[in-house]
């Protein structure tokens, strides 16, 4: 039997860097072991610690249940405890992600689109250049409601 | 920067193809040079991973954003993590000609 399929997280903002390296005359060489931080891994630790969102309302951002969210954290923790007393590099990559971004609605052109340069704010629609447009999902505790639900309610 | 649409025909009269990744023709419109190519889609008749075949054609000529009526659900992420702006238009009827207007805005 083949194992449970592990359910996508998601994550709706990568993190800008791939990882970190320690300093110092006792710090290990660069070709030494490495911790690898999964994306999952940081996206619940931005998500608890640097958002400040409850597990519950985390979990629901990355669409996964409270108790593997919490595994996710925990687990995040701990590498990064590790790499800290270790003085280990930490790279983060992998894990069983999708990325997503916010969507916006237009009401002046009445079509549906999404930023995905998290860095640059939206100014105006970018099909018919106004500013009647609106962000469809706010981070919602409940889940996001994506375009195509949005559109039939 | 570059934009593309999906289209239903190789004319500017023709409508927003809904589909993505099998629509059949796309058009990549240069708001700098105000220049437009008919691509006539290779992925049409493919019977799967139509939807990335046609990302990665648009990847390589390097366009920022894509209008159809469609994209699917492998789709999203992948266009997401190469940066490429996804633009969703519910309207079957809107001409090619008629979105060119409103990327001039």
């Amino acid at each position: 039997m083949s194992p449970r399929l592990k359910t996508i997280r998601k994550v709706v903002s990568p993190p800008i860097i791939k990882g970190f390296k320690p300093f110092g005359p006792q710090s290990p060489k660069v070709h030494s072991e490495f911790v690898s931080l999964l994306y999952e891994e940081y996206e619940a630790l931005r998500l608890c610690d640097y958002d400040g969102y409850s597990q519950l309302e985390a979990s629901a951002m990355m669409e996964v249940s409270r108790p593997t969210l919490t595994r996710i954290y925990a687990s995040a923790l701990k590498k990064i405890a590790k790499a800290f007393v270790e003085g280990r590099m930490i790279t983060i990559k992998g894990g069983q992600v999708y990325f997503d971004s916010n969507w916006y609605h237009c009401d002046a052109c009445n079509c549906f689109f999404n930023n995905p340069d998290k860095d640059i704010q939206i100014e105006c629609c970018p099909l018919c250049g106004q500013d009647k447009y609106q962000s469809i999902n706010i981070l919602d505790p409940n889940g996001e409601v994506s375009p195509k639900e949005k559109v039939k309610a | 920067m570059k934009a593309a649409i999906t289209s239903t025909g190789n004319t500017l009269e023709s409508p927003l193809d809904m589909s993505f990744g099998r629509c059949a023709y796309f058009v990549v419109y240069d708001t700098d040079s105000q220049s437009i190519e008919f691509l006539p889609n290779p992925n049409k008749e493919a019977e799967e991973g139509a939807g990335t075949a046609s990302v990665q054609l648009m990847a390589s000529r390097k366009v920022s954003k894509i209008i159809s009526g469609e994209f699917g659900i492998k789709i999203k992420p992948l266009l997401d993590s190469l940066r490429i702006q996804m633009i969703v238009l519910n309207d079957p009827k809107i001409k090619v000609k008629k979105i060119l207007e409103m990327l001039n805005h």
